[in-house]
């Protein structure tokens, strides 16, 4: 479970460059809870994942992780227990080692059994070689290839194999499928889905897909200027469309929605 | 050919080859794998042999190894603790540490610029009854780096050696990845510091002398080494790509044998090392442009009547 309380950030702070980032922010996400994050950019949704997975430190207000404090623990600490995706399918995985060694780091880093000078064996290897066998990518017959002459939709892919081999207690998805193509999306996003439910992980995940924010997960968060302006899950989200959802905005933000602004995709 | 490559130079040149080898090694660790150009490879090399000689004038030629690579991890360490917990650039730490470690080395050679050994035991002297005296030195350094070799190889396979390994390919990656930069990189740095100063130290009992400028220069000669190993054999397996740094070395090795024997003076051999890492490191540009002037020729050919200007 993670829970952030009244949590802000500000950047260039006395300047006039200020920029409040969050704006006193609070959130719980239990375990199992799929959550997708909706905002037009600058609403800081990128901060609260940066906040939350510890790339800077907030400025006031507490993140919690089941019930421990790690408001201060370094972002390397961190991400034994929380797992992140960004947007740049390069950032995942280091390109001149192959998909085994790429797999075998994800796996022994966040493995509890293992030492600094541990090896994979030929059991993990099998392993390895039927998870990325499920990806339908036929990754498993490259293991020793280097990760860098994998396109970007199977990079992106195998980094959310290695986010979830070892199950996180937090999964942070900062729109891992806009820079693919529509049907590398699609079947990302749909091993996304896969991941999640069957690890029972509690998930996070940013999108500008108006269709996608409302399809996925059990739960919607809409930010704008700092803020969560808009928090629905259950039957008031089941029944909502994409326009229904805009007009929702309009009456948390009190004010219209215009196309040049905002910059969601009400289409698929 | 065989003019040029005597036996006894082709024997020397690998013994040298070989110890030499393991700069490389360090280099390959620091420079192609984590990505930091280590200039304090140079005075790390002295230190190595300076360390040794004296303990083996102490009379223990074996434990000389050992302190040489433990005062090379020293060296590694006060290296990348400038970098990763005072913030200096590693281009800029590494200048510092050569130039506080010349200090270090004459006061560990007793403020003298020379240190002979001719008098005591070496790792070298002390199988030449053993292995016959023609052998011993080329045995002697096979069985050292092979030992290093087959270490490294493993070390790089494990979740330490992963680790270091990503840190130098993938800096966002491995934050987001539950590794501490700082620490992979001290590890690493540390390792490649005890490799550089064994070599200085098989180097020094070879010779049965330590000099205070022995070092000087290594840096360009043990990345020669590592680029001609890599030009050679590619970036394939950590395996291959080990092998590859070896042959490098001893390649370089023939090439000044070779250039000696051409009658090069003495005094010139460090240019001719500048050229030979000079010609080294271009190769793979210039093998590049080679094939895409060709493209271009043959192209502009194809199309009759072209005359080439726009």
């Amino acid at each position: 479970m993670l829970r952030l309380t009244n949590v802000r950030k500000v950047f260039n702070a006395g300047t006039v460059n200020e920029k409040v980032a969050l704006d006193g922010v609070s959130l719980t996400v239990n375990d199992g809870e799929f959550a997708t994050i909706i905002g037009s950019n600058g609403a800081g949704k990128s901060t609260l994942f940066n906040c939350i997975g510890g790339s800077f430190y907030v400025d006031e207000g507490s993140v919690f992780l089941d019930d421990r404090n790690i408001t201060y623990i370094p972002e390397y600490k961190r991400a034994v227990e929380i797992g992140r995706l960004f947007q740049d399918p390069m950032k995942g995985t280091a390109p001149h080692m192959s998909i085994e060694e790429n797999l075998a780091l994800a796996y022994l880093r966040a493995s509890k059994k293992t030492s600094v000078f541990s090896r994979i064996t030929a059991r993990e290897r099998e392993m390895f070689r039927e998870r990325l066998a499920l990806l339908n990518m036929g990754l498993e017959d490259r293991l020793k290839q280097p990760v860098g002459l994998l396109s970007g939709g199977q990079r992106q892919a195998l980094t959310l194999l290695m986010a979830t081999l070892v199950p996180p207690k937090i999964l942070l998805l900062d729109e891992h499928t806009a820079a693919l193509d529509p049907a590398t999306a699609d079947k990302v996003i749909e091993l996304t889905k896969k991941i999640v439910e069957e690890n029972h992980l509690a998930c996070l995940m940013i999108t500008h897909n108006m269709h996608s924010a409302l399809e996925m997960g059990n739960r919607t968060l809409m930010m704008d200027s700092g803020r969560i302006v808009l928090d629905i899950s259950g039957e008031e989200r089941d029944g909502l469309t994409v326009d229904g959802l805009l007009e929702k905005f309009s009456a948390g933000v009190g004010k219209e929605l215009d196309n040049d602004r905002i910059l969601f995709s009400k289409v698929e | 050919m065989s003019s040029l490559l005597s036996f006894p130079v082709v024997v020397s040149a690998l013994e040298l080859g070989f110890i030499y080898a393991l700069v490389a090694l360090a280099l390959f660790l620091s420079y192609s794998i984590l990505n930091i150009a280590d200039l304090s490879t140079d005075g790390c090399f002295t230190l190595g042999c300076a360390v040794g000689a004296q303990v083996a004038i102490m009379g223990h030629p074996v434990l000389a190894l050992f302190a040489a690579m433990a005062a090379g991890v020293c060296s590694g360490f006060i290296m990348a603790s400038l970098q990763t917990k005072l913030g200096v650039e590693p281009i800029l730490a590494g200048i510092i540490v050569n130039t506080g470690l010349y200090t270090v080395n004459l006061a560990v050679m007793g403020f003298s610029s020379n240190l002979s050994i001719f008098k005591n035991e070496t790792i070298y002297s002390l199988f030449k009854d053993w292995l016959g005296s023609d052998w011993y030195r080329l045995v002697v350094s096979i069985i050292i780096v092979v030992i290093v070799c087959a270490l490294l190889a493993w070390f790089l396979g494990t979740r330490m050696g992963l680790s270091i390994r990503a840190t130098g390919d993938n800096e966002d990656m491995v934050k987001a990845s539950s590794i501490n930069p700082g620490f992979t990189v001290t590890v690493g740095l540390c390792i490649s510091g005890s490799m550089t100063a064994l070599s200085g130290c098989l180097i020094g009992h070879y010779q049965k002398t330590c000099d205070i400028n022995l070092g000087t220069g290594m840096v360009t000669i043990a990345l020669a080494s590592l680029i001609i190993g890599e030009t050679l054999v590619g970036k394939h397996s950590v395996f291959r790509r080990i092998v590859g740094v070896i042959l490098g070395s001893c390649l370089y090795r023939f090439a000044i044998a070779i250039a000696l024997r051409l009658h090069v003076p003495a005094e010139c051999l460090k240019l001719v090392s500048a050229v030979i890492v000079a010609i080294a490191i271009a190769s793979p540009y210039l093998k590049q442009q080679i094939a895409f002037q060709k493209r271009k020729l043959s192209s502009a050919s194809s199309a009759k009547g072209g005359d080439g200007t726009c």
